[in-house]
């Protein structure tokens, strides 16, 4: 069920040309210690003293965390990740020691968790860290301008123009009461792209749906460089942070999930 | 018309925790309605802190109070006083569905709005007798619903980072059975939405813009400073009004 989404290949720095060129995918650091394997006559020993736990690493943004200034400072960049992300990690490890959950991918937890609108206590930490690693992905140096190719022509069909797309993403994130975030998502059942809004953790994995690009509207995302202009901080984004480079990437897998109707889509 | 009323200085008194016969001197408690449109609607503006925005320091930095004060509280004033003029127009055009679309905005804003004026008369300056424990009645109060005031504050501190996102942490007087509680809302949620017997003594904002310039992610430390400038004084004479 489900599919993974594996993370574009950055691990070498940043280079501003279609990553798909790469070719390299980095599988993010996931699921639990392996049993370790019994040896003769330890078999019942091993089973008794090995416990199997879960466990999930942080990952890095794909960039120095002084790459995104003036619009995104150094200091936002160490805090919010190194603070307010590793918290998340630190939790979700803490909280598995006690708990059932094994195996899984971050996506899968994250759905799991979610127990379809009863989330479990660990509901909060998995989805905020994955939340949080798609949102670094979803940055870039040098970002902002227009998505080019396929993603400019898929926001075309289904905004009827890039602007429109960036007025009804600027105007959702004003419009989000509390914390929470905005998302331009593949909708799988209506097959088009389109703009959402969730509270504190939530993310459109547990619908079902595929997350494209990701605006942390917490007010720590923000709050140091902007303090209460919102409004400046969502252009900011749009204008100058949103990696289209990410967006390509991710319209690409997601087609192997969604059929977007057309055989012949130039993506990147 | 009766619906007029939610916007009437009544509800607002009784939402304060000023109680029924606390009309007279609520009257004159800052953030109660002061603009009067043609047809009667009553409108909102910021109240003046009581204190300079230095005061609080070294708890809460002034440059923290200065924007939480003249920017966020009065967004939400703001938006409260938009979001009522288009609810009187939808409700005399009898247009259902815009007023019950104008609900969350109304809850939000209002909520804000209200929490926040709360908020400014539960902290006072430490030199002015903030962070003195309460004495009298809330004392034995305290002491009968929570063991001690260390145990409440502990409580209080522990809820309010416990708190997923944003909100609040209040120390409430369930006005029905008499006893004090501690309960937290999220966003901007008031304490009535909890249950319409519970009266705010006190609050404490844990929206991330409440400490974040000068706590940064350590919203434990907030919560342990904050009660150095904690104006136990009001939270008592609501307290009082509301057992007597």
């Amino acid at each position: 069920m489900g599919f993974h989404l594996l993370s574009p290949s950055y691990c070498c720095g940043y280079q501003p040309s279609p990553p798909i060129s790469h070719g390299l995918l980095r599988f993010r650091p996931v699921t639990g210690i392996p049993k370790p394997s019994p040896q003769k006559g330890q078999l019942h020993q091993s089973r008794r003293a090995s416990k199997v736990l879960a466990y999930y690493g942080i990952t890095t943004p794909p960039y120095k965390l002084d790459a995104l200034e003036p619009y995104m400072s150094q200091r936002t960049l160490e805090l919010h990740w190194g603070k307010h992300h590793r918290d998340y990690v630190d939790s979700l490890n803490k909280q598995l020691v006690k708990s059932p959950l094994y195996g899984h991918t971050m996506e899968e937890l994250i759905k799991v968790t979610y127990n379809n609108g009863n989330p479990l206590p660990e509901f909060n930490n998995a989805a905020q860290v994955w939340n949080h690693d798609f949102f670094w992905e979803s940055m870039q140096s040098g970002g902002g301008k227009l998505p080019q190719g396929g993603v400019l022509q898929q926001i075309e069909k289904d905004f009827d123009s890039y602007s429109n797309f960036r007025d009804t993403f600027v105007e959702s994130a004003m419009a989000l009461f509390g914390s929470g975030w905005v998302w331009l998502v593949l909708r799988t059942e209506e097959k088009k792209l389109s703009v959402v809004r969730t509270s504190n953790a939530i993310c459109p994995l547990v619908w079902g749906d595929i997350p494209i690009i990701a605006l942390d509207m917490w007010e720590h995302a923000y709050y140091l460089d902007y303090k209460d202009d919102r409004e400046k901080y969502i252009n900011t984004f749009m204008d100058n942070l949103v990696s289209w480079h990410a967006a390509t990437v991710r319209m690409l897998r997601a087609e192997a999930f969604v059929n977007l109707g057309e055989p012949k889509i130039p993506v990147a | 018309m009766a619906l007029r009323a939610i916007a009437g200085k009544k509800t607002l008194t009784l939402g304060l925790g000023f109680g029924p016969s606390g009309a007279a001197a609520a009257a004159s408690f800052p953030g109660l309605g002061s603009g009067l449109h043609a047809r009667g609607l009553v409108t909102f503006s910021l109240p003046d802190l009581p204190y300079d925005y230095g005061a609080l320091e070294p708890a809460i930095s002034g440059e923290i109070m200065q924007l939480h004060h003249q920017k966020h509280h009065q967004t939400y004033i703001t938006n409260y006083n938009k979001a009522l003029e288009q609810l009187e127009e939808a409700m005399t055009k009898g247009d259902s569905s815009k007023v019950v679309h104008l609900q969350s905005a109304i809850k939000f804003n209002g909520g804000g709005h209200i929490n926040h004026s709360i908020f400014w008369q539960n902290l006072k300056p430490a030199n002015e007798g903030g962070g003195e424990p309460p004495h009298g009645s809330l004392g034995w109060a305290i002491d009968t619903d929570f063991g001690s005031l260390e145990a409440l504050v502990k409580t209080m501190n522990a809820e309010g980072t416990a708190l997923q996102g944003s909100g609040w942490v209040w120390l409430a007087l369930d006005r029905e059975v008499k006893k004090l509680k501690v309960e937290t809302t999220a966003n901007q949620d008031p304490l009535v939405t909890k249950g319409a017997n519970l009266v705010p003594l006190l609050g404490i904002d844990v929206w991330e813009h409440a400490y974040y310039l000068q706590y940064k992610n350590v919203r434990p430390d907030y919560l342990k400073n904050i009660w150095k400038v904690m104006n136990w004084k009001y939270a008592s004479g609501v307290y009082e009004k509301e057992v007597a």
